[in-house]
């Protein structure tokens, strides 16, 4: 337990203390992590053999960053991609893998050798890339989705990698194999352990395991579509926001461990799951419930790749390795650069397409173990490459910064570049889709502005469904579930929701986060009003005050008064009403109940009888505020008229 | 509920400067293309307020004692709109009715906007040899806004010709509006600076055609 404790505290440490700022330095997040593994391990060794191990239990937080890329796409986009997705991230496998092959040779390897490490190194950092993309908000721009396909193709193309390895074994190495396991034994007899005892597939005829492998994704795809629903909605009905957020790990450790047993990549599995779930309604909710998972395990698995780093093989070897590193970061970035024109990425992008990419990324660890395991490699070359894979991602922070420059360079007249998606008329948040929040989307939605609908009501989101109406399930006052939604973007919030006190709280929210966003909300009554007003509130609305007044003035027309006459004392009143409203506040106290508050009675009475005197004064037919202006002028007045 | 407060009293300095109010009325001025402009050019001047009826009242209920205190603050009164129906969009009707009040405007001490100077900025979809007695409109812009001529001179104020835009739906396509802008605000700064001969103005059938020989150099 102290072990742990110690552990825990260790790395949480180091990464509240580097990250912010390495972040307030500008280099990014992912940077930070890494610097902080460093400090931790090689340089002070508080953390050491063992963080091979939380690597591996890390590695996790990238399986779950592909099941939230899958909930951001949808099957459609998915497809639309295909061209990209095959041509590019193929093209960029296979040419990658030629090329650092052919160098392989050239420095005297067998081919198989060559074949595998070009493999290996053909592969970039999905985590560091997509984090450090959406980090910067680069994921949605010409240059990150050419960046994506290739990182999806290339997570997809981990599969068979992994079935080819043990085909180019080294008969040689074979007999010393059990010698260099031994020197490896945390990590890779682990994971050649687990291969053994947890697969559905092992011994398995050719047909029988393709059919089980089929049978699995088959399961991910079609649970999810039809399962998933019925079951988040009854988990949803319990208003047990811990049970939804173990609904939703359940669901994606549930795909990893299908996966594993059929020995597909798990990643591949959650991502298809995310995919096919990026539809429902509950979309924003497991979002925001696996988003801290993922960023702490990635974020973990960074400062393991950091504390990883032999600075013992480096220094002995420093200008062979730190030119390796740089070689193969130049092929890559040369193949990009080349399959960027190619496939017409915008020239803006083709920069950040290159510079991302140009890493070699954690699927390498993982190549190497297995490699090493299926003596597909010498150990030596393992740790060597291990620590060429570390360094070019730790220099892939800087390929960042180099990108940010070479594009600031740029100059911004430049017309090629299109812009990224931005919507132009701002999304509009819905918290509450009930009778209030259901008028307020259908005005918007019909002037054109994209609206989130927001509810907490699961029964409520399948009922504005067979309307044809789009809403997600989420309990809409948690900062997460707004982060999901987009409120990072969005130009206003309208707080429809029942609960008073939540609607104070998420007005308070918003403004302290996001001042930048309009808070528009409906408020029970007075009381409640002026709490959101002094909460901060942009504008609060009396939900029952403009409906009461409409009817008051058909009682008024049914009565036999001008319909216009109505329209101006209807009027006159709200005016009275609104002046009423500001003047009260100041003598409104949120402590003492509006029926107990004395002077605030007081003056709502004066101000109920100057009501009174203004519709009299109107019998008397003087200038008063509600006639004024058509009132005609006195008789006689052209008496006084002439030039 | 809140409105944009009348601009203040003019500092000692710039007293000999007239203040302008352009009180501007287009009820899609998303579709604008000449007015719109106008709009933007005025704003950047000093001692100009521009005032978006229909952006300030969109439900038609003007505050009649804001519009007052505004009227009072200026020296120059201008209503900027598009032509319809050989007068002003109905917001400028309804701001007249309101806001002109016995009292205040005219009749036993409605002596509040005496002496300040008046006239309508204007475009037209029609061409300007359309405006003559021959024409197919059988007269000339100034004779179509005698109404709000004869307004301004019961409320004692100096009526000016207007500065008209004619054939305003193709301006843009026949590049006739950056010299439209650069007349309006030619004008604005003479009328400010107290530049213009407001007597020789007052005889001309329009302000823009012979803003060139009305105006000192500044």
């Amino acid at each position: 337990m102290d072990g742990i404790l110690f552990e825990a505290f260790v790395f949480l440490c180091a990464a509240v203390i580097a990250v912010p700022i390495a972040k307030r330095l500008g280099l990014g997040s992912v940077l930070g992590y890494l610097l902080a593994g460093i400090v931790i391990g090689p340089v002070t060794g508080l953390v050491g053999a063992e963080a091979r191990e939380i690597q591996h239990f890390a590695e996790f937080g990238v399986v779950m960053m592909l099941f939230l890329v899958g909930l951001e796409l949808e099957p459609r986009m998915l497809w639309q991609m295909r061209n990209r997705l095959l041509g590019l991230g193929g093209l960029q496998v296979a040419v990658t893998t030629g090329l650092i092959a052919a160098g392989g040779l050239l420095l005297g390897m067998a081919w198989t050798v060559a074949l595998v490490v070009g493999l290996i190194l053909s592969l970039s950092s999905t985590a560091i890339v997509l984090q450090t993309l959406s980090e910067k908000g680069l994921i949605k721009t010409d240059g990150g989705r050419a960046s994506f396909s290739v990182l999806l193709f290339q997570d997809i193309a981990v599969i068979p990698i992994l079935a080819l390895i043990p085909l180019l074994a080294l008969p040689e190495l074979a007999g010393g194999g059990a010698g260099s396991l031994a020197e490896h034994a945390g990590h890779a007899a682990e994971a050649a352990h687990q291969h053994q005892s947890l697969s559905l597939v092992a011994g398995l005829p050719a047909w029988a395991h393709a059919l089980v492998v089929l049978g699995a994704v088959a399961t991910v795809l079609l649970g999810g579509h039809f399962l998933s629903r019925p079951l988040f909605r009854f988990i949803a009905a319990s208003h047990l926001r811990e049970i939804f957020t173990a609904a939703a790990l359940l669901l994606v450790i549930g795909i990893a461990l299908l996966m594993t047993l059929v020995e597909l990549s798990p990643a591949l599995g959650t991502f298809l799951a995310g995919v096919v779930l990026a539809n429902s309604e509950f979309r924003h909710e497991l979002e925001s419930d696996i988003e801290p998972f993922k960023g702490l395990l990635l974020g973990l698995f960074f400062i393991t790749v950091g504390a990883g780093i032999d600075f013992g093989i480096l220094a002995s070897n420093a200008v062979f390795i730190i030119g390796l590193t740089l070689g193969i970061m130049a092929i890559k970035g040369a193949v990009l650069y080349a399959l960027g024109r190619l496939f017409k990425v915008a020239a803006a992008g083709r920069w950040l397409f290159t510079l991302s990419l140009a890493q070699a990324g954690e699927f390498g660890f993982v190549l190497l173990s297995f490699s090493l395991q299926s003596n597909a490699i010498p150990s030596e070359l393992a740790s060597t490459l291990s620590l060429v894979v570390a360094l070019s991602m730790l220099l892939t922070p800087a390929l960042f910064i180099l990108y940010d420059r070479l594009e600031h360079a740029r100059t911004p007249s430049a017309g090629d570049d299109p812009t990224p998606d931005i919507d132009t008329t701002g999304t509009v948040i819905i918290a509450g889709s009930g009778r209030f929040g259901q008028i307020v989307n259908r005005l918007l939605v019909a002037s054109g502005v994209n609206t989130v609908i927001l509810d907490h009501e699961a029964a409520m989101i399948d009922m504005l469904g067979k309307f044809g109406v789009k809403g997600f399930y989420g309990d809409a006052s948690r900062p997460e579930l707004l982060t999901a939604a987009g409120i990072d973007s969005a130009k206003a919030i309208v707080i429809a929701i029942d609960d008073r006190e939540r609607a104070v709280q998420m007005v308070e929210y918003v403004r302290r986060h996001h001042p930048r966003v309009k808070t528009l909300v409906r408020a029970y009554d007075v009381n409640h009003l002026y709490l959101l007003n002094k909460a901060g509130a942009d504008l609060a609305v009396r939900e029952l005050f403009d409906a009461s007044l409409d009817l008051g003035k058909e009682a008024l027309k049914a009565v036999g008064m001008h319909p216009f006459k109505v329209e101006k004392m209807a009027r006159a009143f709200r005016r009275h009403d609104l002046a009423g409203l500001a003047d009260l506040y100041e003598l409104w106290d949120a402590d003492t109940a509006m029926s107990s508050n004395k002077a605030y009675l007081a003056r709502a009475r004066e101000h109920a009888a100057t009501l009174t005197d203004l519709m009299s004064t109107d019998r008397l037919q003087l200038h008063d505020r509600s006639e004024r202006g058509w009132t005609p002028p006195p008789k006689g007045y052209t008496d006084d008229l002439h030039d | 509920m809140q409105k944009t407060s009348p601009a203040p009293a003019a500092p000692a300095a710039s007293e000999r400067r007239r203040h302008i109010l352009i009180l501007f009325a287009h009820p899609s001025s998303d579709r604008s293309e000449v007015n719109r402009p106008m709009v933007e050019a005025a704003r950047t001047l000093e001692h100009v307020t521009v005032v978006d009826l229909y952006g300030e009242y969109p439900d038609g209920q003007i505050d009649i004692d804001l519009e007052q205190q505004r009227l009072l603050a200026h020296e120059v009164i201008v209503f900027q709109h598009p032509l319809y129906w050989y007068s002003t969009p109905a917001i400028l009707k309804e701001w007249q009715d309101l806001v002109l009040e016995h009292g205040f405007a005219y009749g036993s001490g409605g002596t509040a906007l005496h002496g300040k100077l008046f006239f309508n900025a204007l475009t037209a979809g029609g061409p300007e040899v359309a405006y003559q007695t021959d024409g197919f409109n059988h007269y000339s812009i100034r004779e179509l806004l005698h109404p709000l001529e004869q307004t301004a001179t019961l409320c004692g104020m100096l009526y000016l010709p207007p500065f008209a835009l004619f054939g305003a739906r193709t301006a843009v396509e026949e590049g006739r509006l950056a010299r439209h802008i650069d007349a309006w605000l030619q004008l604005l700064m003479a009328l400010r600076d107290r530049r213009l001969n407001i007597e020789a103005a007052r005889t001309q059938p329009q302000l823009n055609r012979v803003l060139d020989a009305l105006t000192e150099e500044g």
